[in-house]
């Protein structure tokens, strides 16, 4: 037995050890942990954000208030309409309802940070501007006065060539 | 014999399917983020404050419904505006001789732009039918301007750039007096080129 497994080996290549590859997949693991951050809505209209180079970084994502605007996307499309619509909370808001949706979101928040609170528009670039005027005011009404219009990094002038 | 052998290995091959799966939960239900944008503060909502305002202190902007951009009475490319805005910002107009003559200015110093940059507001105006990507290019230009006019006095005062001020002063490692430093130098140049944007509601149409 000794002989014939000496004779074997001698003959082809031993297999390829694959004890470090749960090492190296861990890593990728801690890797994704670390950079990313648990998704807590389900987009349920298009968003493709608009560019922008002087932008300032969102931090401290405790103190922000999410709003998406678009299309609505996927299976949806046939029920909803074409119109822009908003999404807040993981669900389709009028444009009525984020006053108190927004208010909702502030109480939920720690006391400390109510009077820093952002609300972040997420808004598609297919979205007018009227309905980003109607939200403006709504969020006046209850006075979320500090808005951060959300864009991705890159020209600015690129967006011409996406509304034509 | 037997009390001499090695124990046996525990079989690791299925830690790295374990890892695997692990990994592939983690890849689905979380996302890269990379929120940035544009910060705004809004007026609160009643504000019947009515100020007199000299019209060559005023840069109107408008956008209309085919995203054309005016201003100050005149149709523009996107491209020129931040060059026009911060001519405007940083006009000077003020006589040499006047009180509040604008000594860092380093502008053309007509008298149809502004007196001074603190007096010098920007209006942007926009349509409902106006697109949303067109309207934040605009605002990305105001803000580039400001942003242009602030570095060049802030190279000019301290050495380093506006933006570079205000990265290190988010920074968490810095020291109080450090920080009490930076907030100083950001207070300044801020004072010397205020922003002052003003988003008029849209005109129903």
């Amino acid at each position: 037995m000794i002989k014939f497994n000496k004779a074997s080996s001698t003959r082809s290549l031993p297999p390829i050890s694959t004890a470090s590859l749960p090492d190296i997949v861990f890593i990728l693991l801690f890797f994704f942990m670390t950079v990313t951050v648990m998704k807590n809505q389900n987009l349920m209209v298009e968003n493709t954000l608009p560019k922008a180079t002087e932008t300032e970084k969102l931090e401290n994502q405790d103190r922000i208030i999410e709003i998406y605007v678009g299309k609505p996307v996927g299976n949806s499309e046939t029920s909803l309409g074409n119109e822009p619509r908003i999404q807040m909370d993981n669900r389709l808001v009028t444009v009525d309802e984020v006053g108190d949706y927004a208010l909702q979101a502030l109480s939920s928040m720690p006391e400390h940070l109510r009077n820093v609170a952002t609300v972040s528009i997420k808004a598609d670039v297919g979205v007018k501007m009227g309905i980003i005027e109607d939200l403006k005011n709504k969020l006046r009404v209850v006075n979320l006065l500090k808005i951060n219009y959300t864009t991705s990094e890159g020209d600015a002038l690129d967006n011409l060539n996406t509304v034509n | 014999m037997k009390n001499h052998r090695v124990p046996q290995e525990v079989n690791a091959g299925s830690m790295a399917d374990i890892a695997f799966l692990l990994l592939i939960f983690f890849l689905v239900t979380t996302s890269i983020e990379n929120d940035a944008g544009l910060n705004r503060l809004m007026p609160p909502e009643n504000n019947d404050v009515i100020a007199d305002i000299k019209e060559r202190n005023l840069f109107d902007i408008s956008i209309n419904e085919t995203d054309q951009i005016m201003a100050n009475g005149e149709v523009i490319e996107l491209s020129s505006l931040r060059k026009n805005i911060m001519a405007f910002i940083d006009n000077g107009g003020l006589l040499v001789q006047s009180e509040e003559y604008c000594d860092y200015c380093k502008g053309e110093r007509l008298t149809d732009l502004s007196e001074h940059p603190t007096k010098a507001i920007v209006t942007i105006k926009a349509l409902r039918n106006t697109s949303y990507p067109v309207y934040v290019s605009v605002q990305n230009e105001v803000m580039g301007a400001y942003n242009m006019l602030r570095n060049r006095e802030s190279k000019r005062l301290f050495n380093t750039s506006f933006e570079a001020i205000n990265t290190a002063y988010y920074k968490e490692e810095i020291t109080e007096e450090q920080r009490g430093q930076l907030k100083k130098r950001l207070e300044i140049i801020r004072a010397l080129y205020p922003q002052k944007i003003i988003e008029l509601a849209t005109i129903n149409n």
